[in-house]
């Protein structure tokens, strides 16, 4: 396939998981807003995950201080902020349009009339008018169905795979970057002494869909380590770093042309650390330094696929 | 001072033509506001699906419905018969006499057109001269402009040779009409038109570069934001063929090679949506960012085809129309079957001296305007305006010509006050490769507002589903 093809469609489904995941974010901080706790609580967590999600400086730019709503606003609604769903809607459709002869009729009017409804939804109406938990609760709703109509509809061809590459790849990024903004609730120190804030973990495991999943699994309190083998370690986790990294690996081999071994090869590596790690090397290597390494590899293996497949150098 | 038009559905006294009963019975039994609602729902589709064109220098993704009218334009079998076999043989002769223009030009050397006219054309390219295409075929695709006048008569009123756009709308006019209309289809036997891009492949197919066995089709587009995308990203995915842009193409060693994650793929045969000046930077207009640099090397190598070719629009232009009936005579030793509208040539004379005596009543068209622009319709327009065109005509005569005003035919139409008539026309699409292929009918489009000509969509125009009856 075209390769300027597979880069539309690799950012067209990166784009919608990102909208998904500040989508449960928000939703997660949210429904939090809506209980009784101390308002510092809830700023700060909003203030962490900002920053892991590198949207702290665009936000100051407009706004002095940490205030829910407002936050809120910014990262679901702003049209100027490039990160916000209502910006990650309009680029993956964009990037839809511009292939939308490659993708199936389902997949493409699934993206188009999500942006068509989220944009009439915010443009008719100012702000302040709008139902965010309502209309996070839509957003995600939208990612689940435009999922469902890629493995539904779709050719298990290449296009298939380049989009599930960026999918995982987003997700993995997203994963780490929420376990970042709570790395300190996660050191195991956490485990012995210090009462664990339920409202932390709470937003960190419904963010990730995790919530119900901890309880079937451990049956029992929420501590740091079991937290973070759930969301680090464990294969059957759909958004766990281990999965997603296996998820890319897969698709990545079935794409595999005459360029890319080393791509794979690396990928492949990140796959296999996670597979046969433990919590406790991990915690002795510390969890902050890991999560930045781990981004960073992250990082180079999204730079080597759109060097191999994506944008190739200009003469082959 | 106009002529009464052709009404395409009803005779004189309100009773309905012979081909349009089935449907005008079905009409009358339409009660309440079901057509209304329809129409609504035909909107809601249309933007879902996302099928509009991008207005350029907007809002942000501001992209528009091309309206749809959802009451048909009905052809009866025996004119379609006549139709078809006009718009083949004008087609052949244009053809042959692109041929004969890049090689021999016996046509100049017989005089029937004079050869300044031609050779000092823009659009004539000297790039092609003396380079064989497979087939001798040059318009690959041809939109074939039709109106009918106040006789009832079918004229062909512009030849569209070069990258001519609407089939798509054709296509999905037709699936929105059977989505929601279906019962008029179990009851009228309307000729199927959704066979279209099979053939156009296969046309293509047939005209790859000889001695290649199974030819790498590709669409070549200037993008998303292309007012035509649309089209464009339908028919590639249609063809089931790779959408590409220039830069997704390069040249070397006189081939043209497309660049997919498993590198470097030769392609064959270029259905280009592009003009020619975009192709290549190396020939053409150098700031081009759409075409392909070292395009032209390899097109007059004969490794690649280009649809339609380069150069084709020497046979389109306004200034070249008046003479398609000569090149039909000269071509084919035929009568011309479908013809002209008369056309004064106002770099003549004679002609000019009519049409400047007569500029009310008449139609006076930029020889290289398109779209509707650049035009002067007599009968609706102010004094300012028509002593305003007298003074271009004045400087610089050879670059207009001048028609008649048109009683273009009529068709009953959904407007906000219920059905009226409004004007239409209608485009064919023409393939020719191994063969000449038509399918049957082609693009209704409607002039939406009263008593306007313009049928062009950049001009508030229209379109609707055309059906072909089948005997």
């Amino acid at each position: 396939m075209l390769s300027r093809t597979a880069d539309h469609m690799y950012w067209m489904s990166r784009y919608i998981e990102r909208a998904e995941s500040v989508a449960r974010l928000v939703d997660a901080h949210y429904r939090m807003s809506l209980l009784p706790h101390t308002p510092q609580t809830l700023a700060d967590s909003l203030g962490e995950t900002m920053k892991a999600l590198h949207m702290d400086e665009a936000y100051k730019q407009k706004h002095s201080s940490i205030e829910p709503r407002a936050v809120f606003e910014f990262i679901t609604l702003d049209r100027d902020f490039t990160g916000s769903i209502y910006s990650c809607l309009r680029c993956a459709r964009e990037n839809a349009r511009a292939v939308r002869g490659s993708l199936t009729s389902e997949l493409w009017e699934t993206l188009n009339s999500t942006w068509l409804d989220a944009r009439s939804q915010i443009v008719r109406r100012s702000a302040a008018q709008i139902d965010i938990g309502q209309f996070v609760e839509w957003v995600k709703e939208r990612s689940h169905l435009t999922r469902g109509v890629t493995i539904g509809t779709m050719m298990r061809d290449e296009a298939f795979h380049f989009t599930r590459i960026g999918t995982f790849l987003e997700r993995a990024d997203s994963t780490a970057r929420i376990l970042t903004a709570h790395q300190g609730d996660l050191v195991p120190g956490a485990d012995a002494g210090v009462v664990p804030d339920p409202f932390q973990w709470s937003v960190l495991l419904r963010a990730l869909s995790a919530f119900e999943v901890y309880r079937r699994v451990y049956r029992d309190v929420i501590t740091p380590s079991r937290v973070a083998q759930l969301l680090i370690l464990r294969d059957d986790m759909p958004r766990s770093l281990l999965r997603c990294c296996k998820e890319v690996y897969i698709n990545l081999k079935a794409v595999a042309n005459e360029q890319s071994a080393e791509t794979e090869r690396r990928a492949g590596e990140m796959h296999a650390m996670l597979h046969f790690a433990r919590m406790e090397e991990l915690n002795a290597g510390g969890l902050p330094q890991f999560l930045e390494q781990f981004l960073a590899k992250l990082d180079d293996l999204g730079h080597r696929i759109a060097s191999d497949f994506l944008v190739p150098p200009a003469e082959a | 001072m106009l002529k009464t038009p052709y009404d395409e559905m009803y005779l004189k006294g309100n009773a309905g033509r012979a081909h349009y009963l089935g449907y005008s019975r079905w009409l009358e039994g339409q009660v309440g506001d079901r057509l209304a609602q329809k129409r609504a729902e035909a909107d809601a589709l249309f933007h879902r699906v996302g099928i509009t064109f991008a207005v350029y220098g907007q809002d942000e993704g501001a992209e528009r419905l091309i309206p749809f009218d959802i009451v048909p334009r009905v052809l009866p079998h025996e004119e379609w018969i006549r139709l078809e076999a006009g718009l083949k043989q004008r087609v052949r002769a244009l053809n042959a006499f692109i041929s004969d223009i890049y090689h021999d030009q016996q046509i100049l050397k017989a005089g029937v057109i004079p050869a300044e006219q031609v050779l000092c054309n823009s659009q004539y390219r000297p790039e092609m001269q003396g380079v064989d295409v497979p087939g001798g075929i040059y318009a690959h695709i041809a939109g074939i402009d039709i109106v009918r006048d106040d006789t009832g008569e079918f004229k062909v009123l512009e030849d569209n040779l070069r990258v001519p756009s609407g089939v798509s709308y054709m296509l999905e006019n037709r699936k929105m009409m059977m989505r929601l209309f279906p019962e008029l289809f179990s009851a009228n036997r309307v000729a199927p038109v959704d066979h279209y891009p099979d053939v156009l492949l296969d046309n293509l197919r047939s005209v790859a570069p000889i001695g290649v066995a199974d030819p790498t089709v590709v669409l070549l587009t200037a993008g998303a934001h292309n007012s035509a995308y649309f089209e464009h990203a339908f028919l590639a995915q249609q063809m089931g063929i790779e959408l590409v842009e220039g830069q997704d193409l390069f040249v070397r060693d006189e081939a043209v090679f497309m660049r997919t994650t498993q590198g470097p793929q030769r392609v064959d045969v270029m259905y280009r949506r592009i003009d020619d000046d975009f192709m290549d930077p190396l020939v053409f207009r150098p700031d081009s960012m759409l075409g392909v640099p070292g395009l032209m090397t390899a097109y007059r190598a004969g490794h690649i085809t280009i649809a339609n070719a380069i150069g084709t629009g020497v046979a389109d232009d306004k200034s070249i129309y008046p003479y398609v009936p000569e090149m039909i005579r000269f071509y084919l030793g035929q009568a011309p079957i479908i013809g002209n509208v008369h056309t004064w040539v106002l770099r003549n004379p004679v002609d000019r001296e009519y049409v400047l005596a007569h500029l009310p009543e008449l139609v006076v068209k930029e020889v290289h305007g398109a779209g509707g622009y650049g035009m002067l319709i007599g009968p609706a327009s102010t004094l300012d305006e028509i002593e305003n065109f007298r003074r271009q005509i004045i400087a610089t005569p050879e670059r207009y010509i001048a028609q008649p005003t048109l009683a273009l035919s009529t068709c009953p139409t959904f407007v906000e006050a219920g059905l009226a008539p409004r004007h239409i026309d209608l485009r064919p699409f023409v393939l020719s490769g191994r063969e000449v292929t038509i399918v049957p009918g082609g693009l209704t489009r409607v002039a939406l507002r009263e008593g306007s000509l313009v049928v062009n969509s950049s001009q508030g125009g229209g379109t609707k589903d055309t059906w072909v009856l089948e005997s």
